[in-house]
């Protein structure tokens, strides 16, 4: 995964609260491979009408460009599945601004290259009310942790070992691979001071 | 004396294999569970060319996909090719499965207690944000995306910050027809979807200390719809006593050991906390769902809110959630018809939750269709020797096999656009049970009691004179 410190692009603003992981990909696409993409489920139901149409109205359809995404508290909440953050990714999200977010989601969203960027409830409102229904170029900085929307300056929080993941694009297996020795030593440590932590053989 | 701790600070210290500048913590998995979902991490697995680091540590089960009927044949083929390819993956790399036709098969938060895999002291992941629910044994038990699922496969190890400690007490007597479910939707409404975010939840108090571990597991199952990764409660002999002679757990002088070191995890009483949350047991009511999230929920006795009358940032959400629930503000949610009740998931598919639905519909005839999905094929079975079965079908309601069914709907169980289901499960997400579902969460004998009489319903109504 290739990282990165600076984007530019097009933001949109889906002010809801609660978009959860079943909105943001219904479990009837989970089944996909990745190599398939999942672009098209992001947001399935909100975005398409019964007969797979696109609502002309929703703001992702009218701004298929966009590439942030302005959401409202607790963005992401519900389930692990990672299938929500490839729906944004593969639809060409690098970056969602909310007040809250789903902690799992997150995470997920970290390990794809995504930033999650928490913003007070009231910039999320400025910048959902500076948007206007509309789409307007916006800068995300991972080293400052600001965003420009016009003439707004807003600051975001993100934990400094994600912002280092984001940037440098690191793999965890890696990273944890070079700490093999460490692993291997607890693992014996734990079998001799909880060796009922093993499970037992089946009876 | 080392500082005092809490259970959550000694959980993290048994498993930290070290912990970077950074703050974030390389911890120890002692129990790994995949399902079907799990696909995308194996994907990952296979295009490292990398081995599960340790397979005797790892567990697989068939339930999200898992049809509750004719078994035999797997009609559809995007259900057969997720099952099928944990099949392959788990025999290609030597992973115990719990497979459709295993006597022990079903919801992978019902079978890690059942068969023993699930200890007090154990980190316990698994690619479900339900898997909360292990911390009822007093486990450090968290959900993880398909990226840290392929990690985990491949070093046993997770990375992770050390959440913040947040104790809910909950004290006294709950009152007649209130269960765990109840406590759970009625933090979640006064603390909010996200209210525990970034906490770890330690359940305590005597009304917690007063719960079967069914009621426990309830409980912590639905600390991921406060926002809380992790919900626990200290091991004690209820405890104790559930987990033995469970296939999978320590016997012998292992079981010595055990109990010893199980017997420490318990917050010392100094310990602090980050949050502390009061609640009196007796104030809690039958507690039901009337939006879209676990925390738009109320006393079954009480109103449908009017979002004119609520604080700006709430009614604009509470007026999509109403007009998608078809429901009107300012009515008393008891009374509202329901189309059709789910009982099941690994929120309530246990025996006890079985067995509380069915003291409601006892010698009484359900006015709705409805399916009774219990949570494991160990839970169906024991539910028929009881003649629980006999209590459903003799209703009118069906008598399914165990899997995640209606919860989530993959298998195909879902309930069709616009209709209202009564559902024992832990989300009533907008479509989380089939597009346009409407889905009211309550716990099972509210379930039982909104098919007894096609409406929402105060249970303690149906209960009186009966035992629960
Ligand atoms: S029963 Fe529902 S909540 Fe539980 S694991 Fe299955 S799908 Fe998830």
């Amino acid at each position: 995964m290739a990282g990165w410190a600076f984007h530019k692009g097009l933001a949109v603003a889906l002010p809801r609260d609660n978009v959860d992981t079943d909105q943001l990909i219904p479990a009837r696409f989970m089944s996909v491979p990745r190599s398939a993409g999942y672009g098209d489920y992001l947001l399935h139901d909100l975005r398409r009408d019964e007969d797979g149409a696109l609502h002309p109205d929703f703001p992702l359809n009218r701004h298929p460009a966009a590439s942030i995404l302005v959401a409202g508290r607790n963005f992401g909440s519900g389930s692990s599945r990672e299938a929500a953050v490839y729906a944004l990714v593969d639809a060409g999200f690098r970056a969602v601004i909310a007040p809250s977010f789903g902690d799992i989601f997150a995470g997920n969203a970290v390990n794809n290259g995504l930033l999650p960027a928490r913003v007070s409830p009231e910039d999320a409102a400025a910048l959902t009310q500076a948007l206007h229904g509309a789409t307007a170029e916006a800068t995300v900085d991972l080293e400052t942790g600001e965003i420009m929307l016009g003439d707004l300056h807003v600051d975001f929080s993100l934990d400094d070992s994600w912002r280092t993941k984001l940037i440098n694009g690191w793999d965890d297996i890696d990273l944890t691979r070079q700490h093999s020795d460490a692993i291997a030593r607890f693992r014996e440590g734990r079998r001799q001071v909880a060796p009922w932590a093993w499970p037992a053989a089946e009876a | 004396m080392s500082a005092p701790a809490t259970l959550l600070d000694k959980l993290w210290a048994d498993h930290e294999v070290l912990r970077r500048d950074d703050g974030t913590s390389l911890l120890w998995v002692d129990r790994h569970l995949v399902h079907e979902g799990s696909h995308h991490a194996f994907a990952k697995l296979s295009a490292r060319g990398l081995p599960v680091a340790q397979p005797d540590l790892t567990f697989a089960v068939v339930d999200h996909y898992a049809p509750t009927r004719n078994r035999d044949r797997l009609d559809d083929p995007q259900i057969a090719r997720m099952i099928h390819t944990l099949q392959d993956n788990a025999r290609a790399h030597g992973l115990r499965l719990f497979d459709l036709h295993d006597p022990n098969q079903g919801i992978v938060h019902v079978i890690g207690p059942e068969q023993g895999l699930t200890l007090p002291g154990l980190l316990i992941n698994c690619g479900d944000s339900h898997t909360s629910t292990h911390g009822a044994f007093g486990a450090l038990a968290f959900g993880i995306g398909a990226t840290e699922v392929a990690h985990v496969l491949a070093t046993q190890t997770i990375w992770q910050k050390k959440p913040a400690a947040m104790r809910i007490r909950v004290e006294g007597a709950l009152c007649e027809g209130v269960t765990a479910k109840d406590i759970a939707l009625n933090w979640i409404a006064r603390l909010g979807a996200d209210g525990a975010r970034g906490h770890a939840v330690e359940y305590a108090g005597s009304a917690i200390r007063g719960l079967s571990m069914e009621g426990r597991m309830t409980l912590c199952n639905l600390s991921i719809e406060g926002g809380a990764r992790f919900g626990m409660v200290a091991p004690d002999d209820t405890t104790f006593a559930y987990v033995k002679d469970r296939p999978f757990a320590p016997k012998g002088a292992d079981r010595d050991a055990a109990l010893e070191a199980w017997s420490m995890l318990v917050s010392d009483p100094e310990a602090e906390f980050d949050r502390e949350v009061m609640i009196e047991a007796g104030e809690i009511a039958p507690t039901v769902t009337w939006g879209t999230s676990p925390e738009q929920a109320l006393p079954v006795d009480a109103t449908v809110p009017d979002p004119a009358r609520l604080p700006s940032e709430k009614a604009e959400t509470a007026r999509a959630a109403l007009d998608y629930m078809g429901l009107q503000p300012g009515r008393p949610i008891a009374g509202t018809p329901v189309d059709q009740v789910f009982i099941g998931s690994c929120t309530n598919g246990r025996i006890e939750d079985l067995r509380a639905a069915a003291a409601v519909l006892a010698g009484r005839r359900a006015r709705v269709p409805g399916m009774v999905s219990p949570g494991s094929m160990l839970v169906k079975k024991q539910a028929e020797e009881e003649g629980l079965d006999r209590v459903f079908t003799a209703a009118g309601l069906d008598w399914v096999g165990a899997g995640c069914s209606m919860c989530v709907g993959m298998n195909g169980d879902l309930v069709a656009s616009g209709q209202r289901c009564a559902s024992s499960t832990n989300r009533n997400f907008r479509g989380r049970q089939g597009r346009g579902a409407r889905t009211h969460l309550m716990s099972p004998a509210m379930v039982a009691a909104a098919a007894v009489t096609g409406e929402i319903t105060d249970v303690r109504a149906l209960l009186a004179g009966r035992a629960a």
